[in-house]
């Protein structure tokens, strides 16, 4: 090895002892950007655990959107207005957007959206365990916009300063679309809850189901979220899982009361000495046999997403082959836009 | 003019951005025949866009749910258009009519109401109506109805797209793979028969004169263009002969009620309520 290309080996394959000391200043480059509060681009130095632990959030999340498809579109066909059934489709439209733009993100950080999205299909990756919960009446649609998108706006709104630079910015863009869906859902139970009897009891009746599970949306008790520590240390979490289960409560409490609907809590109370809403426990025990996969819609949820794939093959793989045979015709129009 | 009553749509003119509440606050009131006429232009719309949404979140790609969730979105827009602009001439609402008219009240082609089948078969029903459609908006714009100019001029822009998104998509599946040049074959095959009713002139398109366009003289553009995007994909025009029976006079396909059952479900278990 001779001195003069020591910089372009230690690129290409380091020594060791170079690798070591690449890490510490990465390490040390690293320290400052989080203390400094600023942000981490995908060409920098960052600990294996911090890439991890993002590539497996951001395409969680990714999931999530593509999942929660599901129980949307299924309400599509039947929209009671065809002013609701564009907003709806639109709103579906976005999610499939929201995944887009996050598995990009995911990809700056090396991991391919195949992958991915394999991940998915194998039952290696989570989703939003909501989306397990089935979409039964029209006031689901309503009910999914406010409570659901609402605590998911709770969630990332604070997600939009994320230490990872790719991340916070695809969060900054989903937040605006997410504000507009969760208006829309409240639209849609202020309309209901001052509609026809019938049309009032349908909306209670989705809040009665979609509260609990909302609220658990937020994930575990402090106490039992092993995680958590760690993301705040790295400025991806910001707020705490209870603190920002919390917030949701205080807001939605006015809320439900500007809507003419009871949230199906009876500790749900004004607490002075807090200046918080005091709320009931939340069923942990559900909470733990849908994410291990014992939900109502599991099963329906995941099989539907693989037959569209499986479907889809054909299709790909025909776009694939057209793509290589027209490649030679395309080369000098790339190389002109190089 | 005959149709003085056009003359008080002033928000409503030929490039302007419209929505479906702009045509009904417009005060624009069609007369009966343009409201027939513009019922059969809105229900074919309407009825493809009921059966493109059945593909969000399934199609092949992400990318593709966007796509063909932007083109049911698209025919949506110009169905509440169309029958806004209808209902006017009845005092019924866009809802009214495609909620609660019955199977034989509808005017959509069969085209448009068969089956989704397998994304050939989709693709095979998206480029023979966008190229339709094309042919038909591109003559609409001139129109000497402003209402159904100025909705012509908007769908016009998008049809364009749908257009392009479904040749492009033609091209790959004919030249893709020997299993994608099948399907696609066979989703031609399988709508082709549906293709000759949209070129049917009737009575209405005859005392409509210059308000409406008469589908037989679509027929040769579409023809020349369709031939050309086949031959491109290296596929051939189906030999299939017409289907019998297709007009807008109230034949329809099996397929409409069970659109309509689904579509109208949840509104007619609430007559009278507001969403």
């Amino acid at each position: 090895m001779t001195t003069q290309n020591s910089g372009l080996h230690a690129v290409a394959a380091a020594e060791p002892a170079e690798q070591a000391e690449l890490d510490r200043a990465g390490q040390e480059h690293f320290d400052r950007i989080i203390a400094e509060d600023s942000r981490i681009e995908p060409r920098d130095w960052m600990p294996a655990a911090y890439r991890r632990t993002l590539v497996r959030q951001i395409s969680q999340h990714a999931h999530s959107e593509i999942i929660g498809m599901q129980p949307e579109g299924n309400w599509i066909s039947r929209a009671p207005s065809l002013k609701r059934k564009a907003i709806l489709m639109a709103k579906v439209q976005d999610e499939a957007g929201h995944g887009l733009y996050l598995y990009s993100a995911a990809e700056t950080l090396g991991t391919p959206r195949s992958e991915l999205n394999q991940q998915l299909l194998d039952g290696r990756a989570k989703y939003s365990s909501i989306f397990n919960y089935p979409a039964r009446t029209w006031a689901d649609m309503g009910a999914i916009g406010w409570l659901v998108d609402g605590a998911a706006i709770a969630n990332q709104v604070p997600l939009c300063r994320a230490s990872y630079g790719p991340y916070g910015r695809a969060m900054v863009r989903i937040c605006k679309e997410e504000s507009f869906h969760q208006r829309q859902g409240w639209e849609i139970l202020h309309e209901l809850s001052h509609g026809t009897p019938a049309q009032k009891q349908m909306a209670q009746d989705a809040v009665n189901r979609f509260y609990g599970p909302s609220l658990q949306m937020f994930g575990p008790p402090d106490d039992d979220s092993p995680n958590s520590k760690q993301s705040m240390a790295w400025n991806i979490k910001r707020f705490s899982n209870d603190e920002l289960r919390q917030r949701f409560v205080d807001m939605i409490v006015e809320q439900a009361a500007a809507l003419d609907l009871t949230l199906p809590d009876p500790d749900l109370k004004w607490n002075e000495e807090r200046g918080h809403y005091d709320y009931g426990p939340l069923d942990w025990d559900e909470f733990k046999a849908v994410v291990g996969g014992r939900g109502p819609c599991n099963l329906q949820r995941m099989q539907r997403r693989r037959q569209a794939h499986e479907d889809g093959a054909w299709v790909r793989e025909a776009a694939a082959a057209y793509a290589r045979r027209t490649a030679p015709e395309r080369a000098p129009a790339e190389l002109i836009g190089a | 003019m005959s149709y003085a009553s056009h003359e008080s749509a002033t928000r409503i003119s030929a490039g302007t951005a419209i929505t479906a509440e702009d045509i009904r606050a417009g005060g624009a009131k069609a007369p009966e025949d343009v409201a027939r006429y513009a019922l059969q232009l809105g229900d074919d719309a309407l009825m493809l866009s009921q059966r493109l949404g059945w593909w969000i979140a399934r199609a092949p790609e992400l990318e593709e749910d966007i796509a063909l969730a932007n083109i049911a979105l698209d025919l949506l827009g110009h169905a509440r258009f169309f029958l806004t602009y209808a209902g006017t001439a009845w005092g019924r609402t866009e809802d009214e009519l495609a909620y609660f008219r019955d199977e034989e009240e509808f005017r959509s082609c069969r085209l448009v109401e068969q089956e989704n089948g397998d994304f050939g078969q989709t693709i095979a029903r998206q480029l023979i109506f966008s190229y339709y459609q094309y042919e038909l908006y591109r003559r609409l714009v001139r129109s000497t109805d402003p209402t159904l100019a100025a909705i012509a001029e908007k769908a016009l822009k998008e049809i364009e797209y749908h257009q392009d998104h479904a040749g492009q998509w033609v091209l790959r599946l004919g030249l893709g793979t020997e299993e994608s040049k099948r399907r696609i074959a066979a989703g031609l095959h399988y709508m082709w028969p549906y293709v000759d009713e949209l070129f049917h002139d009737d009575e209405l398109v005859d005392a409509l004169g210059d308000v409406a366009v008469r589908p037989s003289g679509l027929r040769a553009d579409f023809d020349a263009r369709i031939r050309a995007i086949l031959q491109e994909a290296e596929l051939s025009v189906p030999e299939v002969l017409g289907a019998y029976g297709g007009d807008r006079s109230g034949q329809f396909s099996e397929q409409r009620g069970h659109i309509l059952a689904e579509m109208q479900v949840l509104a007619r278990q609430h007559p009278g309520a507001t969403w």
